[in-house]
């Protein structure tokens, strides 16, 4: 019974947790090229892009056609209705990793000695993203509500790197301002893809109870 | 779920002959408020539907206990009087069923059977029926000529407007669209719930997406059981039973 139904319920499970790891890379990879300053490495990441984008509209025209053929019910269209949510982020979270990349990129940026905890923001990144798509292929809603939980260390790494930034460029004799500035930005994307993993989770939430965490 | 109940069973048993149909089934039919039946083949959804305007005391071997409440008063009552009983509870059928003879008799003919014979009242009562089934525009110039030559979505309605024409509190409807197109489906869904701002529905469906569409709450039956009763959307969306999760999801039915 329902055996196409089935198979394409699992290349869509393969297909979002492929897109998960492909933004999982984009973010380590970016955090790699900004500490150690590797433009390759950077290069990569913006032209890797594509490839997410690619897959975002290879798992909404497979989400599509899912309501369109199956018109689901109950947990499965709990599922798919989440994971066309999740898409979203997930997409954004690709672009931010590869705007940061391109600030590597385009600036010729290594992370100053003093400004190297800024990749535990990269880290902490990742790690919600990776987790809140292990929550989804485990079905772990505690996992979930964890990965929400997390996005508060990055608000606050945020916060305090924000500050060091403002006093240093209040110091500025013009000669760092534009590093300064630039790492703000990079900041605020990590900032920001802690958001869309906080979301991601909130519909694995969602997928496995009915209700956003 | 904040309208009165209309319609309650408690402690509902169905047997005919041997075969235990309906199992202590409880249920709530709130009143101007759609109600769907849902479920596989053969779990009792349509036995316990015809129960409501005592179709099954024709069935031979049919043993019901346990209570109907329509208004708190029971219709297995020995006071109960069927004819009035089935003039307040209305029924549409799976596949159109109009009588051999002419839209406007088909209309009149409950009215009549009631005693109404004024012919201006009887012209009334069959414009207000037809208009009610949104089929008057399609047939007001053709009331005299068999219903038999209708579509078979006009005939359903036709069938609703008869139905309507005695003025029922209830309307039953057993799978009334799965022998329809999807043009007829829609206009039939539609009135459903136009009609719903006068009359309780109590509809049995195998479209689950018709469930979806016009009801407010959904009874899922399962081997004579009701294994769980919500409101549509959480049904739906939300199933707590995993039987039911099965069911609608299409893995098994």
């Amino acid at each position: 019974m329902r055996t196409r139904y089935n198979e394409q319920l699992n290349k869509l499970h393969l297909q979002i947790v492929t897109m998960g790891t492909m933004c999982e890379q984009a973010i380590s990879k970016a955090t790699k090229a900004l500490t150690e300053g590797d433009m390759v490495l950077a290069g990569e990441v913006v032209a890797g892009d594509a490839a997410v984008n690619q897959q975002e509209r290879d798992v909404e025209a497979l989400c599509l056609k899912l309501l369109l053929q199956q018109q689901p019910v109950a947990s499965d269209l709990r599922k798919i209705s989440s994971i066309l949510k999740m898409l979203t982020d997930l997409e954004r979270i690709g672009d931010q990793a590869a705007d940061i990349a391109e600030i590597v990129k385009k600036n010729n940026l290594k992370l100053p000695e003093k400004y190297l905890h800024v990749c535990k923001m990269g880290v902490a990144a990742v790690g919600m993203v990776s987790d809140a798509i292990a929550a989804y292929v485990n079905n772990d809603l505690e996992l979930a509500k964890e990965v929400i939980a997390r996005d508060d260390e990055v608000d606050e790494l945020f916060t305090k790197v924000r500050t060091e930034l403002l006093n240093d460029l209040a110091k500025d004799n013009h000669t760092e301002g534009e590093i300064l500035l630039n790492l703000f930005m990079v900041i605020k994307y990590y900032e920001r893809i802690g958001d869309h993993a906080t979301n991601v989770a909130e519909w694995v939430a969602y997928a496995l109870t009915g209700e956003k965490a | 779920m904040d309208n009165k109940i209309k319609f309650e069973m408690k402690d509902v048993n169905l047997y005919y002959g041997d075969f235990h149909a309906l199992k202590n089934v409880n249920l709530a039919v709130p009143e101007k408020e759609i109600t769907a039946f849902i479920g596989p083949s053969g779990c009792g959804k349509s036995t316990l539907l015809k129960s409501l305007n005592r179709m099954n005391d024709l069935v031979e071997g049919c043993k019901i206990t346990g209570d109907f409440l329509l208004d708190g008063e029971d219709i297995y009552d020995k006071r109960m009087d069927i004819n009035k009983l089935r003039k307040r509870v209305g029924m549409v059928f799976q596949k159109p069923n109009p009588f051999p003879m002419s839209i406007y008799d088909n209309i009149a003919y409950g009215p009549r059977t009631h005693g109404i014979k004024n012919k201006t009242e009887l012209d009334g009562i069959v414009e207000e029926a037809l208009k009610n089934a949104a089929i008057w525009d399609e047939c007001k110039d053709r009331l005299k000529k068999s219903a038999l030559g209708m579509s078979g979505g006009q005939q359903q309605r036709l069938c609703i407007a008869r139905a309507l024409a005695v003025q029922p509190e209830i309307l039953l409807m057993d799978e009334p669209t799965s022998a329809l197109d999807p043009i007829s489906t829609s206009k039939i869904e539609d009135l459903a719930i136009e009609l719903k701002e006068k009359y309780t529905i109590v509809i049995v469906t195998h479209n689950m997406q018709q469930a979806t569409r016009i009801s407010d709450q959904t009874a899922f039956f399962l081997l004579g059981e009701v294994v769980e009763m919500n409101q549509t959307e959480k049904l739906f969306s939300m199933p707590q039973d995993k039987r039911t999760e099965d069911y609608i999801t299409g893995r098994f039915g």
